[in-house]
């Protein structure tokens, strides 16, 4: 069974490394903030222990006040789980620095959530649209779109 | 005397007989030997993540199964048990037997369209495809006694399955269980010994074992690189943890590799079956859920084992008859992040079987 | 002696390219192109004498018309299940799928056309020579089917191109495109060397 581990226990192991990252954690998810998001996905991959190399999932959700960006960790080595998040509140031009560095399954998922929700990832080497053509003017995936 | 040459663009697609769906490719080449890949997707978008959110829980399962259309069954499974695991719904241990029982005949029926259509884009042109296209006529009859269609079934409900199985639907399946092994032996008589499959494919297309998971590959492709990661074993769901199977892994992470573990699954497939068909319970077939389901306000990741890869379901729920957020994970398109990796430096004909062997869909990398 | 230089053009610029082909197809095409269905009114018929000329002619069109795989979702499936051994599309002639239309004359749509693919089939269709007859096959490719209300689908083909004969169904089973084929033949039948 993959354990999905527990929020509060592993926002402990990041505060101690990075403190001050973390924004708030429950038994589901932990969220960081938008500026120590790198450094808490590094620690999070690198650290024995905890060893999260596949990223499972990229998206992001739109809520009307923010947008939320989540990512769903797996360790394949230790088969456990977790649920990373992090929140941008400025509508106009939300920005967020990329991961693909640490893991390459978020270069297209990224560029979708760029092209569907119009989410800047600083650091993709190559952020254009994927699914929609050039020039569509919008972003479809957010809520306030048609 | 020396020769200078300059790279061009060739494109491939969206209209091309060797792919798998309205894809394109923009590959650079020197002469013949490619230098960058560039895929291009989005000719199959439907915004079926933005339609969904205005439609209920029960209306949408209809678009799963329009995501990967040659395996329509595991689609459903997949949004059902994640809605299941969402509004935390118990169903009938009949309508389990017969999730799994529909789920692994599905895989059957989708290797053996991607075993053909990979010997396609070898050159065998039409042959393997329709040898196992005989097979998968006899599934599909099943498919329609069960459920009335052949293609895009719309089988499972949130609580169980929709129709119970007729009775002439038993001694059908028992009849098909007991032949499979010996077509699966026919088509590796006629094809795992062959000269030009294994001159074209073995250690083309590599896809080294740690790439593959920073990739995150997933399914036969992940299996193919040495990497024993199944979902049906290491995170179970519904009733697989109680029948007996292996997991075949792959060495190479080449084409042949990729090949050969799709050709394993299926005999692993009808082993399922043969223990699942004598274990069929009485019982009801759907749990009683209302109709207009509200699950209460939380989000779920539920994801399942498809024959191409794991599929995932992300749903954002605020209590309403509609999800906020249905976020499909799909797994040929993650597949294709190390597609550049596997092909720059070959020729343009390896370029098309490595494309062959990951097994796209073009209706779930689009959505 | 001078060599050309052959520019090759960037990413961005080929995208660029392709936008605009998009955005000028998507103007033109707001409204749908009439069916070319003249064929059948009964006026037309009784006009036309058809010679033995004429005859021959149809027979030999509609007995070997060579398809077009044009297939791009679900439906596609279908299509090649009617081309494979149990529903033979051989038996009425048609068992070679061209890939190139230029060799192709009757062009089968199917599945879901979106407006990022609708410049590639406005593309195929001009380059196939005349005669030439289009079937629309399944939900989508007649008018959107499921996906019609969303932001990127062409609410049915014959916004590009003129179709003659739709076969309706979510795919249609091979026996329904068979159908379709039949009615192809009719119309094929009908014509004569002064109106076709």
């Amino acid at each position: 069974m993959t354990i999905a581990l527990n929020g509060e226990e592993i926002a402990e192991k990041i505060g101690r490394v990075s403190p001050g990252s973390v924004v708030a954690a429950d038994k589901a998810a932990v969220i960081v903030t938008n500026q120590s998001l790198y450094q808490v996905a590094e620690f999070l991959k690198n650290t024995t222990g905890l060893d999260f190399d596949y990223l499972v999932d990229l998206t992001a959700v739109d809520y009307l006040d923010y947008f939320e960006v989540v990512y769903h960790l797996t360790s394949l080595k230790h088969n456990h789980s977790l649920v990373l998040k992090t929140r941008c509140y400025d509508r106009e031009k939300p920005a967020v620095s990329s991961v693909v560095k640490l893991w390459r399954a978020a270069d297209f998922q990224e560029r979708e959530v760029y092209d569907l929700m119009g989410i800047t990832f600083e650091g993709h080497p190559n952020l254009k649209r994927l699914l929609l053509w050039e020039g569509f003017v919008g972003h479809p995936l957010r809520r306030d779109y048609l | 005397m020396a020769i200078r040459t300059e790279p061009f663009i060739l494109n491939m697609g969206p209209q091309h007989p060797s792919t798998h769906g309205v894809f394109r490719l923009r590959a650079t080449l020197d002469g013949e030997v490619v230098v960058d890949v560039e895929p291009v997707i989005g000719y199959l978008h439907r915004g079926i993540e933005k339609l969904a959110e205005g439609r209920t829980y029960t209306q949408n399962i209809p678009f799963t199964d329009r995501l990967d259309y040659l395996a329509s069954m595991t689609n459903n499974l997949a949004y059902v048990l994640a809605v299941e695991k969402l509004a935390e719904i118990k169903i009938p241990e009949r309508a389990e037997y017969l999730r799994v029982i529909m789920a692994e005949m599905m895989r059957i029926a989708s290797h053996l369209m991607a075993v053909g259509f990979f010997l396609n884009d070898l050159g065998a042109m039409m042959t393997p495809v329709l040898y196992m296209w005989r097979e998968r006529e006899k599934l599909l009859d099943l498919f329609e006694m069960v459920c009335g269609q052949r293609l895009t079934y719309n089988y499972m409900r949130i609580g169980g399955v929709s129709h119970d199985i007729p009775e002439e639907f038993l001694p059908a399946l028992k009849r098909f269980v007991a032949e499979m092994p010996g077509f699966i032996d026919e088509y590796d008589q006629l094809l795992a010994e062959n000269e030009i499959l294994l001159v074209r494919s073995k250690g083309v297309g590599v896809l080294p074992k740690d790439v593959a998971i920073n990739s995150a590959a997933s399914g036969p492709v992940l299996r193919a690189s040495g990497v024993k990661w199944d979902i049906r074993r290491a995170d179970p769901y519904s009733i697989y943890d109680r029948f007996d199977f292996d997991i075949p892994v792959g060495s190479a992470g080449d084409c042949y590799d990729r090949y050969w573990v799709r050709v394993q699954e299926m005999r692993q497939s009808v082993r399922i079956l043969e223990q699942a068909i004598p274990q069929l319970p009485e019982g009801e077939i759907c749990a009683e859920v209302p109709q207009l389901l509200r699950p209460s306000v939380g989000e779920v990741y539920g994801h399942i084992e498809t024959p191409k890869g794991e599929l995932g379901f992300y749903l954002v729920s605020d209590n309403s008859i509609a999800p906020y957020r249905f976020r499909i994970r799909p797994p040929t398109l993650i597949n294709l992040t190390a597609l550049k990796d596997m092909v720059i430096g070959w020729k343009v004909a390896d370029l098309i079987i490595t494309f062959g062997s990951i097994d796209v869909c073009l209706g779930e990398i689009d959505r | 002696m001078e060599i050309e230089r052959y520019e090759v053009p960037s990413s961005d610029e080929i995208d660029a390219a392709e936008t605009l082909r998009i955005n000028a197809l998507k103007e033109a095409s707001q409204q749908a192109i009439p069916d070319p269905d003249r064929w059948l009114e009964e006026e037309l018929r009784r006009n036309v004498l058809l010679t033995t000329v004429d005859y021959a002619l149809d027979w030999a069109r509609s007995r070997s018309i060579f398809p077009l795989m044009f297939g791009l979702a679900c439906c596609a499936f279908e299509m090649i299940g009617s081309a494979a051994s149990r529903f033979d599309i051989s038996r009425f002639g048609m068992d070679i799928f061209r890939w190139s239309p230029r060799q192709a004359d009757l062009m089968i749509v199917a599945g879901t056309l979106t407006w990022k693919m609708a410049p590639a089939v406005k593309l195929v269709y001009e380059q196939m020579a005349e005669p030439k007859w289009v079937i629309a096959m399944g939900a989508c490719a007649i008018s959107g089917g499921t996906f019609r209300e969303s932001y990127s689908v062409v609410p049915g083909i014959n916004h590009i191109i003129p179709v003659d004969v739709y076969v309706p169904g979510c795919p249609p089973r091979p026996e329904g495109l068979l159908y379709g084929i039949t009615k192809i033949h009719k119309k094929i039948g009908e014509e004569s060397i002064k109106t076709s």
